[in-house]
């Protein structure tokens, strides 16, 4: 079979959809040279209108995709830079996400913000390493944090045809991920929708993003140890609770490694959703970025504020 | 026409002073942002639209609404949080909205429409309809970054937009001229935008300057500014009728007031026919707030109704 890369399924998921439906338009600054490579071969097939180089206006252009949206576009904004969902906060959490209640059910706002490249990206520095998906999660916009290069494809098609505002974190590092694919078989992917990555029974060790992947190579390194259960709930908001809950039911303990900083992060959020459905036979645990935490620039020092997989090992053998 | 636009500033004007006795009654919560002195505004710019033309408003937005030609027994049913509300109440004073008029909703934070009217008018062209978007704000949000980024893309774009600045002299109680460095036209300028500066009392003023602008836009020539000057003669927000704030003199006051949207409109009918016009406000208006007074309040239970498209 052949290889898709996390970064391919974004290309491929845009050019599906916007050859699909003509109210799918692309907006985001560098899309038409395709900088971060998302894009790709998109403005030569779909030209200008379809695929809007915008300015250095993020404000802007944010609010301009809901104005789009209420007259039935389906706008998906690339943002190059995860920091610049701070700048654009208020566009979505404060606009675009409260039309709907607000105008009591007149409208809708299908707008995608798609962040390929969020967390570190490696000496990127304090102001383009962050990975702000327990926000959106918290103000109640739906979120997805994709692992795979399937449920890349798969997400971001759901996304798209989502008639909510739905905020798309590609973790810069799972960009690079390649697996065997039919291409045939790629299909959308329900939000709200966990999978479990790879069974056991002993301990449920709950990641997103590019930590699946790490949880996965310390589930192996630690197969002859322990049988370690991954689940990746995909979507941030809303979340599988059935899916966390049965996974934890099963083997009693959990660990969540989250690369969002620790007060209020998604590691508390499925810390309490499951000290309110189940019972643990160990304390659960969490494995995240510090409290507040700001990346610093030097590679030991980013490094060392990132949950990673010394880390989680070392926390999964405290518990065994 | 003429009669048509005394008809809207005095249905504006009646509206306001009726929704500001029910916020002295309790029926209204949390107060208004009375448009009373800025109907002629509303009334010349939404004379000038089409019906399938777009608008957003602002915090101080019922009178755009009602140009636009919202019923007023669902405005003021609104205001109260009652479910036959335009928004089932779930909106209130600041964010009337009514899509089936294209009234793409009024906006709580103040620059934030002008974007989001650009974006619809860019959109509607692509659809190939040849709608224009009309976009309200104060000019409090001169200084906004945000609104600032909209003009430069609806100049880049050619967007079929008209923004339309009411320029009270006020943001809230900071004086334009401590506020705007430079001056309001030039700043729409200095993106290639035509700006005017159109004397915001006179319904008919506003209508001329707004058609031309409609007009541009359906040629496909892009964003017209206007700076609409008027005068706000009530309070920013109806909670200044407790706290008294001394930003205006009374001589100030005295004078904006002298300039009546409604007077100089009226002006322009027949006695005979400005009295049938009153009484037939009067009567719609009455009518409205009985309406409105009726209506069932929303059920607690369904308080986060229509949070998202469907079940999620």
């Amino acid at each position: 079979m052949p290889k898709l890369s996390y970064l391919k399924a974004l290309n491929r998921a845009l050019a599906d959809e916007l050859e699909r439906d003509p109210a799918v338009f692309v907006l985001g600054e560098d899309i038409r040279a395709a900088a971060s490579n998302v894009t790709a071969g998109l403005h030569a097939r779909f030209g200008s209108d379809r695929v809007l180089d915008t300015p250095l206006s993020e404000q802007a252009f944010t609010n301009f995709a809901t104005g789009a949206a209420l007259v039935g576009m389906r706008p998906v904004i690339e943002f190059q830079i995860p920091s610049l969902l701070f700048l654009v906060f208020e566009q979505i959490a404060n606009q675009a996400h409260k039309f709907s209640l607000m105008t009591g059910g007149q409208c809708k706002v299908p707008v995608t913000y798609v962040v390929p490249g969020s967390g570190s990206r490696t000496g990127w520095a304090g102001q383009h390493s962050d990975h702000p998906y327990s926000l959106f999660a918290h103000v109640g916009v739906k979120t997805v944090v994709p692992a795979t290069p399937a449920d890349a494809y798969g997400l971001l098609v759901t996304a798209i045809r989502d008639d909510d505002p739905v905020v798309f974190f590609a973790p810069s590092a799972a960009l690079g991920v390649r697996d065997d694919l039919d291409f045939a078989a790629l299909a959308p992917v329900p939000l709200g929708v966990g999978r479990v990555a790879r069974a056991g029974d002993d301990v449920t060790v709950v990641a997103l993003g590019h930590l699946v992947h790490d949880a996965l190579a310390v589930a192996d390194e630690l197969a002859q140890r322990m049988s370690v259960e991954v689940f990746d709930p995909r979507t941030v908001y809303p979340l599988d609770v059935d899916g966390l809950i049965a996974s934890v039911q099963k083997t009693g303990r959990l660990v969540v490694i989250d690369d969002s900083n620790r007060t209020s992060g998604f590691a508390a959020e499925v810390l309490a959703v499951v000290a309110e459905h189940c019972t643990l036979t160990a304390p659960p645990r969490r494995v995240t970025r510090p409290d507040g935490a700001v990346l610093p620039f030097a590679l030991a020092l980013d490094r060392a504020v990132q949950p990673g997989r010394e880390q989680l090992l070392t926390t999964l053998l405290e518990m065994s | 026409m003429s009669t048509d636009l005394y008809r809207t500033v005095r249905l504006i004007r009646r509206f306001e002073e009726r929704a500001i006795e029910f916020v002295r009654s309790g029926e209204i919560v949390g107060g208004i942002h009375p448009y009373v002195g800025q109907e002629g505004i509303a009334a010349g710019v939404c004379a000038a639209l089409g019906p399938d033309d777009v608008i957003t408003s602002t915090h101080r937005g019922h009178g755009h609404v009602l140009a636009r030609g919202a019923n007023p027994a669902r405005l003021m049913a609104e205001l109260m949080g009652r479910e036959s509300g335009l928004n089932k109440g779930r909106g209130g004073s600041m964010h009337a909205a009514d899509f089936s008029l294209g009234i793409l909703g009024a906006n709580a934070i103040v620059g934030a429409a002008g974007s989001i009217a650009t974006g619809a008018a860019w959109a509607l062209r692509q659809q190939g309809k040849d709608s224009v978007a009309a976009t309200f704000f104060g000019d409090g949000a001169m200084n906004e970054g945000m609104l600032l980024e909209a003009f430069n893309l609806a100049a880049l774009w050619q967007v079929p937009v008209v923004f339309v600045c009411e320029n009270n002299g006020y943001a809230t109680t900071m004086p334009v001229a401590s506020a705007v460095a430079g001056s309001i036209t030039g700043r729409a300028r200095a993106f290639g935008i035509p700006a005017f500066t159109v004397d915001g009392q006179d319904p008919e003023k506003v209508l001329e300057a707004t058609s031309t602008a409609v007009a541009r836009a359906r040629a496909g020539k892009g964003p017209t500014f206007l700076e609409c000057t008027t005068y706000r003669f009530d309070a920013h927000h109806t909670f200044e009728h407790r706290t008294r704030l001394t930003y205006r003199s009374t001589e100030e006051i005295t004078t904006g007031r002298s300039r009546c949207p409604v007077e100089i409109q009226g002006a322009r009918l027949t006695a005979a026919d400005r009295a049938a016009v009153d009484a037939e406000v009067e009567s719609l208006l009455e009518a409205a707030a009985g309406i409105a007074l009726g209506s069932a309040h929303p059920d607690p239970a369904a308080a986060l109704s229509y949070l998202y498209a469907g079940e999620i």
